[in-house]
């Protein structure tokens, strides 16, 4: 029953080959039995599980269920939940019980999803490789002595090991994409502002973007039906109604014009992750589309420009967590100046600091225009290479991570190394465009994701191109050898 | 050496909206600490702003009434500090792109002049909460209700040159704030709030002198005083060879003096870079002039209409037009009785000293608009004279009803019947022989003075109510036939 997918799920309720509540034990002994393995849940909700599933049964009796009344997912512990912990990978607030819900997370709860809990992340969101969070590294099914990816690895991991067939995750920098590529799954994160904010725990609010990550493009779809929609809680978040992401999934994609980023196969890239890439392009090819060579060129940029901007917004989204209202307190603070040293020092990790530091840097008088405001310039440079290539071609593929995954803890010594994991991945959060990541075989005996760049809002194009693809390939049907 | 003191101030007045800046919580004062403070104030992980769009009309409003540039694409910023009562950890304001720019007022001074200060701009942000130092043994208290309130900061260049008209200018503010309905400008309870920024230098030389930025004053009369002391203090300290520090300084009424606040902290970096979970505000020309065209009659104009209409001096009418409540009240008074110039002198005599003597404002007076014109319709028509109407209007602030109702009950109606006037005219007449004798046999130059004492008599005698001017005839007539 663990091998199904949301869709199969969705039919297998409806014609009453199992309960929501079967299903949905049967995925909580599963977490329950592998999960020690892998450790992508931070918080298991089981008993509220089993209520929720009960309830989508008797609506499903009843005949008016919604779209995904009764499957099972679960929610990156970034995503707010009424009543229950959200930690955000942190001690900071490891004590934190929000009085409220995400957006996201009432969106599946109207759409009637069954949660079964939150899943691991580097700590608030800032890592490459899930090792960061402060309950402990996410190990990759498909080698548990390597990283799923980052920051969403719980998230990642939980899928690949067949304990959830879908779960949301946020995307910063390549949050979503870079772990879906590392195990072997399929992520979406959509045009920014498509998904609401409200709820999320924000990184760098200009470049935090939800989304799903799930084992087909079928799956995404339907979870993207349910997650984007407009939100008056959220002034980022774009005023378009929901759709239905699965209508387009069948269309042809004879003719499609793919864009092939020269830069995106240089230097840096894993020659075995690059075979599978040009390979997954001709396969394309045989679909019908038409493969363009474009150019980036201001791709080297992103980086560099990323890690001024998303540790600027962080340096002060990060500061309300002050231990006075809620989170972490240090023990018997002498003072006020004592109360926020050890507060913050105590309660954020290594990564987190690094990152407001060199965030509160890049914003201090005499460093501001020299920091913030080229790397402002430089992000306008890069959304323009997009739009221009976009003049030309339907959509970008390219690698979504240079490498497949990699040890725990052979970066860990060099963040330089560990921030190039996402070298393919951020430019487009810095333009605000919608990626993807879908398997497209094996390096080294590990998962490779295909990256699919689309344009703004043109999210349904995206999944119809990867459903095809996943239509005409099984490596998204590949299990993890320690998910069996 | 004749020195010269320079003012720029900075006011902050908090815009009367139902709920705050970028939440739905509501901006009532008073309320129970921290009841009326939301996730959004509280800063809860995930919580995200979403802006009042009535705070940014009240903006457009005051800025046009400042003949203001209006800001078309404003921008909120963080201003990143630490501090308890501050719950994000940074301010949302606006600092590279203001919702009004550039602009000017004219302010009058008590001996008739006027002045035209200029505007550098006003911007929105949002205020803190409050930390509370006592009562808590030892630590501190926050209270978030007045969190994420909605301000415009308004920065004027540094165009005063003495407190007087420093206050003159933030009565200005007050008055326009209060007239467009924006505020309620109650200072006492932190809705008008100025920071001054002070310096000396010798008349006649053209750069300023080293400033110092006074915080927090919240009266009118402290304002007055601290600006008067701080300029003092910072010329007897440059007599004295010293030199001004650039600081920001406290005033302490207790003391009337100022003193250093933060001389031993290092100048804050508050890293402002513009709000990524807030757009820009783009406005536009319609929206603008939908406000313009909504715009009520302002206290210049006021004060134009009220000598022209009602023919009141420059002086009467600047007076009852520097509070919109006080100009409404003299209109209904004056509408209601007919009387304007009576109107005028009652509302800024009478009921002004009655307010001023129970601390209360106009929208609470006791005398209602309604009762005080008809006390003066009684005036108009005989019906009692100026000094009983001043008996009746004090029976009418204690809420004995209204004028006529109090001239029945206590019987003040005025005597205009002739009989009776003439009665006690004989009366008083017989009674005042050796008066009546001096009064004959005096000059008759001198004669219309003498008849004071038989008018007071008769005055007296008739508790006061006797019609004056028939008592004037009467007696004169009854005096000269005994000549």
């Amino acid at each position: 029953m663990h091998q199904l997918t949301i869709a199969e799920i969705i039919r297998g309720l409806r014609d009453k080959q199992f309960s929501s509540v079967e299903i949905t034990s049967h995925l909580l002994e599963r977490i329950q039995e592998l999960d020690n393995q892998f450790n992508s849940f931070i918080t298991v909700t089981g008993d509220q599980a089993i209520k929720e599933a009960a309830a989508a049964d008797a609506r499903l009796a009843q005949g008016d269920a919604p779209a995904l009344c009764g499957v099972p997912i679960a929610h990156k512990d970034i995503f707010c939940t009424n009543g229950v912990r959200t930690s955000c990978g942190s001690k900071m607030l490891d004590n934190f019980v929000p009085p409220y819900d995400a957006t996201v997370v009432d969106n599946f709860q109207q759409a009637g999803a069954v949660s079964l809990g939150k899943t691991n992340m580097d700590e608030f969101a800032m890592g490459s490789s899930n090792e960061s969070s402060f309950y402990g590294a996410v190990k990759n099914p498909w080698n548990v002595e390597r990283i799923p990816g980052g920051s969403s690895g719980g998230s990642a991991a939980a899928v690949a090991a067949l304990l959830v067939p879908g779960t949301t995750a946020t995307d910063t920098g390549g949050s979503i994409r870079q772990p879906a590529a590392m195990t072997g799954t399929t992520g979406l994160k959509p045009t920014y502002g498509r998904v609401s904010r409200w709820g999320m725990i924000a990184f760098a609010s200009s470049l935090d973007q939800g989304g799903p990550i799930t084992r087909t493009a079928e799956d995404a779809a339907l979870m993207l039906s349910v997650m984007a929609s407009p939100d008056k809680k959220d002034s980022t978040c774009l005023d378009r109604p929901t759709q239905d992401y699965t209508a387009n999934l069948n269309d042809s994609i004879k003719g499609l014009k793919i864009g092939v980023p020269s830069e995106y196969f240089g230097e840096g890239l894993d020659s075995e992750v690059g075979a599978r890439v040009q390979e997954a392009l001709k396969d394309y090819e045989k679909l019908g589309a038409e493969l363009v060579e474009i150019s980036l060129p201001h791709s080297k940029l992103a980086v560099p420009a990323y890690y001024v901007i998303a540790p600027a917004e962080a340096s002060a989204n990060l500061s309300r967590f002050d231990g006075v209202r809620y989170g972490y307190r240090c023990e018997n603070p002498a003072d006020l100046r004592d109360l926020y040293m050890r507060s913050r020092g105590e309660g954020f990790g290594e990564e987190v600091k690094r990152r407001i530091l060199v965030g509160s840097y890049a914003l201090s008088a005499g460093y501001y225009d020299a920091y913030y405001n080229k790397a402002q310039q430089v992000r306008r440079l890069i959304k323009q290479d997009f739009v221009d290539a976009f003049d030309k071609v339907d959509v970008i593929m390219g690698p979504t991570a240079p490498n497949p995954a990699f040890k725990l803890g052979e970066k860990n010594a060099d963040p330089v190394a560990m921030y190039l994991e996402d070298i393919y991945t951020i430019a487009t959060n810095l333009a605000g465009l919608p990626g993807m990541s879908i398997p497209c075989g094996f390096a080294h005996g590990l998962p490779v994701g295909l990256q699919i760049i689309g344009n703004y809002l043109d999210e349904a194009r995206m999944l119809n191109v990867a459903h095809q693809f996943q239509q005409a390939s099984d490596w998204h049907q590949k299990t993890a050898p320690a998910a069996e | 050496m004749e020195w010269e003191v320079v003012i720029g101030l900075e006011v902050h007045v908090q815009l009367a909206t139902q709920s705050k800046i970028f939440s739905g919580a509501s901006t009532a004062f008073g309320a129970e600490p921290n009841t009326q403070a939301c996730a959004v104030d509280l800063a809860m992980p995930g919580t995200l702003p979403v802006p009042n769009e009535e705070a940014f009309r009240f903006a457009v409003m005051f800025g046009l009434a400042m003949n203001a540039e209006i800001g078309k694409r404003s921008v909120f910023e963080r201003k990143n500090y630490f501090y308890p009562d501050l719950p994000k950890g940074y301010q949302t304001t606006q600092l590279e792109q203001p919702i009004v720019g550039a602009g000017q007022i004219e302010i009058h001074l008590e001996d008739g002049s006027s002045k035209t200060v200029r505007l550098h701009h006003a911007h929105l942000e949002e205020d803190a909460g409050k930390s509370l130092h006592e009562d808590f043994h030892g630590m501190s208290g926050i209270d978030l209700n007045r969190a994420g309130t909605p301000l415009i900061e308004i920065v004027s260049e540094p165009d005063m040159r003495s407190a007087a008209e420093a206050v003159a200018y933030l009565k200005k503010i007050h008055s326009i704030v209060t007239y467009l309905g924006i505020s309620d400008g109650d200072m006492s309870q932190g809705s008008l709030r100025c920071d001054a920024n002070v310096s000396v230098r010798l008349k006649g030389e053209e750069e300023l002198g080293t400033r110092t930025e006074i915080k927090n004053l919240n009266s009118f009369r402290f304002i007055e005083k601290a600006i008067k002391v701080e300029a003092q203090r910072q010329i007897d300290l440059i007599e004295d060879g010293g030199k001004v520090t650039q600081e920001t300084r406290l005033y302490d009424a207790d003391k009337n003096e100022t003193r250093s606040m933060r001389s031993k902290e290092v100048a804050n970096d508050y890293r402002y870079f513009p709000c990524p979970d807030l757009l820009p505000v783009v406005l536009t020309d319609d929206y603008v002039e939908q406000i313009r065209s909504e715009l009520p009659e302002l206290p210049d104009a006021k004060c134009a209409r009220f000598e022209k209409d009602y023919g009141l001096s420059a002086y009467d009418a600047d007076q009852l037009t520097q509070e919109r409540a006080t100009a409404d009240y003299f209109e209904q008074v004056a509408a209601k009785s007919g009387e304007p110039k009576l109107a005028a002198n009652w509302v800024m005599g009478e009921l002004a000293a009655l307010l001023n003597r129970e601390e209360k404002s106009i929208a609470d007076s006791p005398v209602s608009a309604e009762h005080l014109a008809g006390l003066i319709a009684r005036i108009k028509d005989n019906t009692i004279s100026s000094k009983i109407a001043k008996q009746v209007f004090e029976a009418m602030a204690n809420g004995d009803g209204d004028a006529d109702t109090v001239i029945e009950a206590k019987g003040l109606k005025q005597v205009s019947d002739t009989g009776a006037i003439e009665k006690m005219v004989d009366d008083v007449i017989a009674a005042s022989t050796s008066q009546v004798e001096n009064y004959r046999n005096a000059d008759p130059d001198k004669r219309p003075k003498m008849m004071g004492f038989f008018v007071g008599q008769i005055m007296k005698a008739s508790k006061g109510q006797a019609n004056p001017q028939m008592i004037n005839k009467i007696l004169k007539e009854k005096l000269d036939a005994l000549l």
